[in-house]
């Protein structure tokens, strides 16, 4: 499985307590080799806690953290060889930039000639050429995540976990990051854990997401997976927007909504609850123009808000029986929605492909 | 006058209405300050009694204490004592400190209020049981006994600046200088102390202070040969006032002046690095 | 509830055991300076405990605590070093206030050099300072001569080797204990809240009363508690400055060892020193609620 640059990650029923809190509560995970891995969940969710123990820093209560079959739980995290970047970069303000990075490298008794070459090269990496022999406080926020970045893959680990690397820089800035550390990723090939709690980095980024509640993994999939199918009421609502509507469960098995045929659902148990979960943009028009009757659910409302926002017009529909709806419309000059005002009568509709249910949880 | 109008505070009173508390305040510090420096013209006067301003100037009263071999051979034991209690005193209290404060155990405020009972039992109390106890030991009189004291004197203050210097220190410098490969000793000096080394060296001249100044632990452990400066200068105050004091006095005040200045000085260094 | 699955406490002993290894390695780091403290310190302290009850023929007996009762000249001492504790803390407050509130209204670069007058003192050894007294409050001192000299008295006043000489010499000495900390408690305040009240209409004095003052409470409090403590031991100032007329509860401990070598009542009333220490701190920190500015002192 292990390969040059990067190992796999076996977690196996880790669990970390903290008085009668569950910080982890027995997880279990396979992180590939090679792969942008991101745990995603609201702060103090775990996700932080998890990231630390498989750096070294964190000492669960009990539980199983191998690299490539081989047990490292109780290694110290200086002899994990795991590159880390530090959501404060935690930047040596009394070493340059080179020092910086030359640092995991002059541990390692990397001869001279060396360092300067691979500092060099690590620097090139990120971009920052020629400005080895900054200091630390001359540099701007986006430049000193970089050293952290290339202090932290420079003695080649073949594991890299990032603790919200980019949350201090400003949203533009954010986003060209979100870029340079995928291209980098694809580079360096190295298996990357990456935490935070910010969905849409979590979406760009990933390879797959692991969604982390209260110590616990809600879904680990790919983000088109977990945007298109999330697993839970939890998922379906971290990420991205959605409406949830409780769905009827009949005897014949079938779930609707109202009098409309929604899915069927295996027969082991009658009783279970079920909800329809809606993502706005997938709504359309039902009845339009076009005649669009391709819909396989309609719901018949009343305009309650309709909220211009630029790229996208964000409706909310009043529908009898249940929950409002929320719907995003495109806002193209050809778009039938483009004058929708509070109190026009409107139908809204899901296609088959678009319809996603999800258990409903206890509580 | 301008500038006697514009407004001095957040609150917009004008440095006008507020005259009387620049001239309040700056005869404090004049009250503070003058008592300090004015032993040192005192000390070049020729007369026996202290006079102000000495009439007919002179440097009697060094000749008298760099002639003495009483006064030497104390200025020699108070030095020795106070640079090794230096450097027993800061290397304790720092580890002390670094150790109470990154580990999370329940016992560690428990210890720190423990180490920091110096600053609590008083002097005098600290001062008649070291020499009861120093004497079933066989430690009166001794270097060891007084350094030993001093050090527990020293410590709490060691304790406290080395916390506040690591409260403001980001420990997960010390976390990333691990996981890049540094054992915890490694990261603590390689990533830790260079950054909190002015506190440190703040710390060791504070240690030598607290030792070299000491007077009611010296009076009761120290004595015969290994009597201290300040323990000679109390008796020479409370039985009769000997002007060679004033010239003593001095040197104190230069030496403690010279220290402070050092301190100030590193700690301007030390922002403009960080 | 985690669900117990099979394995799930992998490694949990192995664990366990690092756990408490590391933690007794860290501790273990702040052995030597325990060891100080307790050779020098607890020992030596528990041991006077011991012989503050201890009797004549070394049986136990309350007999020290019950002389302190019995003659007046204990509660004399007593009184004394509360008085003398509070009047200096009294005084340090008045004094210190202001000086505190000017420095702290400095920009940071012009505080820093007058912070030196306050500092200075700090580091010099408090014995240079009561013998700089001692010559200054003299009858042929210089402030006597000056006084005489502009008119404020005729023939020289004795200032010194009583309870005003004292007084002067302990407040001199214990002023930066409550700049200090008041300073810093000051630099704290937040200067947007003293704009805000001016802009809403109060009057400068009304602001600094209302907002500023009670703000300022925690340093004052932490100062005035260190001062005050400080005070109910002290020795030497009193020693020198009070000339034998000023008895603290140190003065007479040194008396008693010295002049009867009574180690029993000595310790006795050290203990009772001891006792009231604590108590004061404990009542203060209880009342103020104030652990963070005791403990977070810096220097």
């Amino acid at each position: 499985m292990s390969s040059d640059n990067a190992l796999p990650i076996h977690i196996g029923g880790l669990t970390k307590k903290y008085g009668d809190l569950y910080a982890l509560d027995s997880v279990d995970l396979d992180i590939k080799s090679g792969e942008f891995l991101t745990l995603l969940g609201p702060s103090g969710s775990g996700k932080t806690t998890l990231l630390m123990a498989i750096a070294g820093f964190n000492r669960p209560d009990s539980g199983s953290i191998r690299f490539d079959n081989q047990e490292m739980i109780l290694t110290p995290p200086h002899r994990r060889e795991v590159g880390m970047v530090f959501q404060s970069y935690a930047l040596f303000p009394h070493m340059s930039v080179a020092e910086n990075i030359a640092f995991p490298l002059k541990l390692r008794k990397v001869s001279a000639a060396e360092t300067n070459q691979r500092v060099e090269e690590a620097l090139h990496t990120v971009q920052l050429d020629g400005l080895g022999s900054r200091n630390i406080d001359q540099l701007s926020g986006g430049q000193r995540q970089r050293v952290a970045l290339a202090r932290a893959f420079v003695f080649r680990p073949r594991i890299l976990l990032m603790d919200e690397p980019l949350s201090a820089l400003d949203k533009k800035l954010r986003e060209r990051m979100q870029i340079e550390l995928k291209q980098l990723h694809r580079q360096l090939g190295v298996t990357t854990v990456y935490v935070t709690h910010d969905q849409r980095e979590a979406l760009t980024m990933s390879d797959r997401i692991a969604v982390i509640n209260h110590g616990r993994l809600a879904q680990v999939d790919t983000p088109t997976s977990i945007y298109n199918r999330p697993a839970n009421a939890f998922v379906a609502d971290f990420i991205g927007e959605s409406t949830m509507l409780p769905l009827e469960h009949r005897p014949d098995h079938q779930l609707t909504f109202g009098d409309q045929f929604v899915a069927t659902v295996p027969d082991d148990n009658p009783d279970s609850q079920w909800l329809l979960v809606i993502r706005p943009e997938r709504l359309l028009v039902a009845d339009d123009s076009q005649g669009n009757t391709a819909a396989a659910i309609t719901f018949g409302g009343i305009v309650k808000e309709a909220v211009f926002q630029g790229d996208s017009a964000f409706v909310l529909i009043a529908i009898d029986n249940a929950d409002d709806i929320a719907v995003r419309f495109s806002t193209g000059s050809a778009s039938a929605m483009a004058n929708l005002q509070a109190g026009d009568a409107i139908a809204v509709g899901l296609l088959k492909d678009d319809i996603i249910i999800i258990p409903r949880e206890a509580g | 006058m301008r500038w006697w109008n514009k407004p001095a505070s957040d609150t917009q009173i004008t440095h006008g209405k507020r005259l009387w508390l620049y001239i309040v305040a700056t005869i404090i510090m004049l009250l503070l300050v003058i008592p300090t420096f004015i032993v040192i013209p005192m000390s070049f006067s020729n007369s026996q009694y202290l006079e102000f301003p000495p009439e007919v100037w002179s440097t009697r009263w060094y000749e008298e204490y760099f002639g003495s071999a009483k006064w030497m051979r104390a200025t020699v034991v108070s030095l020795k004592i106070g640079v090794l209690t230096m450097l027993v005193a800061t290397p304790l209290g720092t580890m002390a400190a670094y150790a109470l404060f990154v580990s999370g155990h329940r016992a560690a405020r428990a210890v720190f209020v423990l180490l920091i009972t110096p600053m609590i039992v008083p002097v005098i109390l600290i001062a008649i049981g070291t020499f009861y106890a120093y004497g079933r030991m066989g430690l009166n009189n001794t270097i060891t006994g007084l350094v030993l004291a001093h050090t527990a004197l020293a410590t709490p203050l060691v304790m406290i600046v080395i916390t506040a210097a690591l409260r403001s220190y980001d420990l997960n410098q010390e976390r990333v200088a691990r996981s890049l490969g540094a054992t915890r000793l490694q990261a603590f000096f390689a990533i830790t102390l260079p950054q909190i080394r002015f506190s440190v060296i703040t710390c060791a001249l504070l240690s030598f202070l607290t030792s070299f100044d000491e007077v009611i632990v010296a009076i009761f452990v120290s004595g015969g040969t290994t009597a201290t400066l300040t323990k000679h200068m109390f008796s020479a105050l409370r039985d009769f006032i000997d002007p060679t004091i004033a010239a003593i006095s001095t040197i104190m005040v230069l030496v403690s002046t010279v220290l402070l200045l050092i301190t100030q000085r590193i700690g301007a260094n030390g922002k403009t690095e960080r | 509830m985690a669900a117990a699955k099979p394995g799930a406490m992998q490694n949990a002993n192995a664990l366990k055991r690092q756990q408490s290894r590391e933690q007794w390695s860290l501790l273990s780091l702040a052995l030597p300076a325990l060891l100080v403290i307790v050779l020098v310190i607890l020992i030596p302290v528990g041991w006077l405990f011991y012989l503050s009850f201890l009797g004549g023929e070394g049986q136990f007996s309350l007999e020290h605590y019950q002389k302190m009762l019995k003659y007046k000249s204990y509660a004399r001492t007593f009184i004394t070093t509360f008085q003398v504790s509070i009047l200096t803390t009294g005084i340090c407050i008045l004094i210190g206030y202001p000086l505190a509130y000017f420095l702290a209204q400095l920009p940071n670069r012009i505080a820093g050099f007058f912070m030196l007058t306050v500092l200075l003192p700090f580091w010099t050894s408090l014995l240079v300072r009561t013998y700089a007294w001692l010559v200054l409050l003299q009858r042929k001192g210089i402030l006597n001569d000056f006084a005489i000299q502009i008119g404020l008295w005729d023939s020289p006043i004795k200032l010194v080797h009583n309870m005003t000489g004292t007084l002067i010499g302990m407040a001199h000495i214990m002023l930066p204990f409550l700049v200090l900390p008041l300073y810093n408690a000051m630099k704290k305040i937040d200067r947007d809240l003293m704009q805000a009240a001016s802009n809403l209409g109060a009057t400068p004095s009304r602001a600094f009363w209302q907002i500023y003052f009670p703000l300022s409470m925690p340093g004052m409090v932490a100062g005035s508690l260190i001062v005050f403590v400080l005070c109910l031991g002290f020795y030497v100032t009193p020693a020198v400055l009070g000339g034998g007329r000023v008895i603290m509860v140190a003065t007479q401990i040194t008396a008693i060892l010295e002049n009867q070598f009574d180690w029993g009542a000595a310790s006795a009333l050290g203990v009772v020193l001891l006792i009231a220490t604590v108590l004061v701190l404990v009542v203060a920190s209880r009342v103020f609620k104030l652990d963070a500015a005791l403990f977070g002192k810096g220097s």
